[in-house]
């Protein structure tokens, strides 16, 4: 395409004056020039070598000399609604319509380092810290009109970009006042925040800038970047994990439109001009492997995990006397049960992708890293380049709920980029993705209680064997840099995965400990709500068994053993809505009937300090199948402030939704050379047919701070599952996932099967 | 180096290939800068690719261009625009029937593809032709709820 091509070499051109640019050729929308990322505005580079210290207010806001207002921030939009959110926040403190805001995301050259995009803190504290900068920047601009007005600060007040007299008397704007100049000023956390009665932004659900750009095919993912002379790679990973490449038989791609092989020690990828033909030439590609994988046998996952080597004990929480667990006194009963949860994937629809323009004086790699900071850190380091000289700049992908291969697909195209002194893009495969990205580890937790005669718990035990994560790892390790003989820090992430091992409710004798299992089958990070959902799922079960003992209705028995009012109000929000009916699990019923239907709920305060949930769930367990059908989840949340109730309320839907998938169907299993569930066949997820109506309801607190929305709904919902399940059927079910032939089984078994 | 002629979005379109067997999602991204047709999987397993082949939703990541020369495709470009979104599109807009919306043109075509036989599909109806169409964070009631308002019916769903 001729017109395609000559449009290339003028951009060639002024990306060489500095710009990043994106290119889009062919014929469509003629000329078509992007900025660097699609949520940025065109001219994002002439903040360039702005102030990015995190306590600098000139770190997150700038107010141009037209009187526009643009924010970094640095924690970025995974599609969870943040891009407006904190337009919201900013905009109250400013009194400036949210959509006057410019927002750059995540651009290591422009954004300040406010951590990874992860931990539900995207609002709570990026978006808190953001909050802030704009109040400071209120004052200060409230200042600089007094003196310019003749004012004193408390006769002015803000609206539309101006600060004027009350009296209407004058009125400046904020570009006369500051306009591209700095503010030169720390961020002050003492700097007052207006009053939640005077909200006009924050608490509203406004539409998310990005959504029609979403729907209709228009919003640039990272996968449609394209840079003059870009080429398209594939990389081709070892067939068993770790496995040294040997032997590439180069004439095994002769004639595939000049595909070609790049090899860097063990790390072989195939790089073309047009994309097919890389995908041509990495199915068609001869190589000989050795070595590598060493897996264990998959089948004794769990069993591993107990005779593993521990690499210490943690004790997460203890009181009491627990004695009751090993002499119980007469008429005291002891109950105990292991919870399994296997390891999953990300699951992301996308598959990674990366970018990279590797240049003799600087560096520029595009990812949907939810850590560009981090990334920045260990691309200098691999590439011995000063940090400056290094910029990754987030551009969005298919969603990503921890990490996922973002990371080491952007490694790769930097590995590629350097190699060839070319714009390279790496595009992962739907079995890479689900091969190689880190996973949520396994857990296994065996819970221990006595229960007197009266139903209270005299003792209670959680012991949890957990992946042990490294200390201070600078970055969870990449594949590609192993392969390519590249030195790293090698060890583990997994996030925060003890936390919630302890139950929320009030008991006098309790032991909470994880052991730290020294290793785990493959590679890890966290997972959304990592740990939490999985220790929920046994906590919140194990609770209902012992409710189920004492034969006492499970909301009720949470009830009683619940102080914090706003966990009685969730609790009671669901059961109002659900016509909750107190009497014991499980319900009275035709044990013989063909459909068996039930009631479970769970509750969670995550972390024991942030968003409380309690979740209903009613399901329909076909005896003949195993087949378990939910036909109703009902939730109650306290996230404390929403800045945007309908964006928590989609985070709310996708975590019951998401979970739910991996409750019921997910499993990552491997052969001993490699993860062999790597495509949706092997690996299913929840479809439309299966997705149980929602009702939920969110708790409005304007005078309380935000405490995260992202994750913590995700953690009851393994429990009230498995606890309505076993209000249906009288079984107990503590393996995930649900399957149906694991469920058909257990009732077979009736009751013991589920044991154990 | 072959050519082909597509019809894509009402306009005829020639592309050159080395191997007619590219897939049309290949083509459409690359040689017709139509992005907003996704990869997720490459094997009919996902729906992210989805687009409209003479009325009916196929997943181009299979679809051979030579395949569908002489044929109508329709991409989700085809519609409508952000500012211009056409029904379908507005109704998810308005639903807000997306999170990191990788999934979503996808579902879009696929439910076009309903409403274009099926006018005033059922609830049941809806879920049935989206089953193949996967979503990961969740957006599922969203999208229900968005179909249906493009019908004109209420839905149930939540």
């Amino acid at each position: 395409m001729a017109a395609g091509l000559s449009r290339r070499a003028f951009l060639a051109t002024s990306l060489a004056a500095g710009g990043a640019l994106i290119v889009r050729p062919g014929g469509d929308g003629l000329g078509a020039v992007a900025p660097a990322h699609a949520q940025s505005i065109p001219d994002a580079d002439r903040f360039l070598g702005k102030s990015l210290a995190p306590d600098a207010v000139d770190s997150y806001i700038a107010v141009r000399g037209d009187g526009t207002v643009t924010i970094f921030v640095g924690r970025v939009d995974l599609g969870t609604g943040s891009r407006i959110a904190i337009r919201q926040m900013v905009g109250e403190e400013l009194d400036l319509a949210p959509d006057r805001i410019a927002m750059i995301e995540g651009d290591t050259a422009l954004t300040p380092n406010q951590g990874g995009t992860g931990g539900s803190y995207g609002v709570a504290r990026g978006g808190v810290q953001i909050r802030r900068a704009a109040a400071t920047a209120r004052q200060a601009l409230l200042g600089l009109a007094a003196t310019r007005l003749g004012r004193s600060a408390d006769e002015l007040e803000m609206a539309d970009g101006t600060v004027c007299a009350r009296d209407g008397s004058g009125s400046v704007g904020f570009g006369e006042l500051i306009g591209d100049r700095t503010f030169d000023l720390k961020v002050d956390a003492k700097a007052p925040l207006k009053p939640h009665d005077r909200f006009r932004f924050i608490g509203r659900s406004l539409p998310r800038p990005d959504v029609p750009e979403k729907v209709t095919g228009h919003h640039r993912y990272l996968q449609d970047l394209v840079l003059p002379g870009m080429l398209h790679a594939r990389v081709i990973h070892p067939p068993a994990l770790g496995a040294t490449l040997e032997r590439v038989d180069e004439s095994s791609i002769a004639g595939i439109g000049g595909a070609r092989v790049v090899r860097i020690q063990s790390f072989l990828a195939v790089v073309a001009e047009r994309e097919w033909d890389a995908v041509r030439a990495a199915r068609a590609l001869r190589a000989q492997w050795s070595g590598g994988g060493g897996l264990p046998d998959h089948a004794r996952e769990f069993d591993l995990m107990r005779a593993g080597r521990i690499e210490r004990d943690q004790e997460v929480a203890r009181r009491g006397d627990l004695s009751a667990l090993s002499a119980p006194p007469p008429g005291m009963r002891t109950l105990r049960a292991s919870y399994r949860w296997p390891m999953q994937t990300h699951g992301s629809i996308g598959p990674s992708c990366g970018v990279a323009d590797v240049r003799p004086d600087r560096v520029t790699v595009w990812s949907s890293s939810q850590n560009v900071h981090g990334l920045q850190n260990t691309f200098s380091r691999v590439l011995g380049v000063e940090r400056a000289k290094v910029r990754v700049i987030y551009m969005d992908g298919a969603g990503s709920y921890g990490a996922n291969g973002a990371d080491d697909a952007a490694l790769e195209a930097l590995l590629l980029s350097r190699a060839l002194g070319r714009p390279v893009r790496v595009q992962w495969s739907r079995q890479d993705e689900h091969g190689l990205d880190p996973k949520g580890p396994a857990q296994l937790l065996d819970l221990r209680a006595a229960v007197d005669k009266d139903g209270e718990i005299a003792a209670w035990e959680t012991q949890a064997w957990l992946p042990i994560a490294t200390a201070n790892l600078p970055h969870i390790p990449l594949i590609s840099l192993d392969s390519a003989g590249l030195p790293q820090t090698p060890g583990r992430a997994t996030g925060l995965i003890y936390q919630n091992i302890d139950p929320p409710y009030a008991m006098p004798n309790l032991n909470a400990v994880v052991h730290w299992v020294a290793d785990a089958p493959l590679r890890t990070s966290p997972l959304r709500a990592p740990g939490k959902i999985a220790n929920t799922f046994a906590v919140e079960s194990f609770t209902d068994e012992i409710a189920a003992l004492a034969r006492v209705d499970p909301l009720e028995f949470r009830l009683r053993r619940l102080s914090n009012p706003r966990g009685v109000e969730v609790l009671q929000k669901v059961a109002a809505r659900m016509g909750w009916q107190p009497r014991p699990s499980p319900r009275r019923a035709d044990r013989r009937a063909a459909v068996m239907t039930g009631r479970g709920l769970a509750y969670v305060h995550y972390k024991h300090e942030e968003t409380i949930v309690a979740m209903g769930m009613e399901v329909a367990v076909e005896r003949a199948t195993g087949k378990i059908r939910v036909t109703r989840v009902v939730a109650a949340q306290d996230c404390g402030l929403m800045i945007n109730p309908d964006c928590v309320k989609a985070q709310l839907e996708g975590n019951i939704l998401q979970t739910l998938s991996r409750a019921l169907h997910e499993e990552i299993r491997y052969d001993r050379d490699r993860v062999t569930t790597v495509d949706w066949a092997s690996y299913p997820i929840l479809t439309f047919p299966e997705v149980p109506r929602l009702e939920l309801e969110l708790i409005q607190r304007l005078d309380q701070p935000p405490l995260g929305a992202g994750e913590a709904a995700s953690t009851p919902v393994g429990a009230a599952l498995a606890n309505a399940v076993f209000d249906a059927t009288g079984v107990r079910l503590r393996t995930i996932p649900f399957r149906p032939e694991r469920v058909k089984a257990a009732l077979a078994g009736q009751g013991g099967a589920g044991r154990g | 180096m072959a050519r082909l002629t597509l019809k894509v979005n009402g306009t005829a379109r020639e592309v050159e290939t080395d191997d007619p067997d590219t897939p049309l999602l290949y083509v459409l991204r690359n040689d017709l800068a139509l992005t907003g047709t996704h990869f997720g999987c490459g094997l009919a397993q996902c729906g992210a690719c989805t687009v409209l082949v003479d009325g009916r939703a196929v997943r181009s990541c299979i679809a051979p261009a030579r395949a569908v020369v002489g044929s109508e495709i329709v991409t989700i470009e085809g519609l409508g625009s952000p500012e211009r979104p056409d029904p379908l599109q507005a109704a998810f807009i308005a639903e807000q029937a997306a999170q990191c919306g990788y999934c979503t043109a996808g579902m879009v075509m696929s439910a076009r593809a309903l409403l274009a036989r099926t006018p005033r599909p059922t609830e049941a109806q809806v879920r049935e032709a989206l089953a193949g169409n996967l979503c990961r964070c969740g957006s599922h009631a969203r999208v229900i709820r968005a179909v249906l308002r493009a019908s004109g019916r209420a839905s149930e769903a939540r």
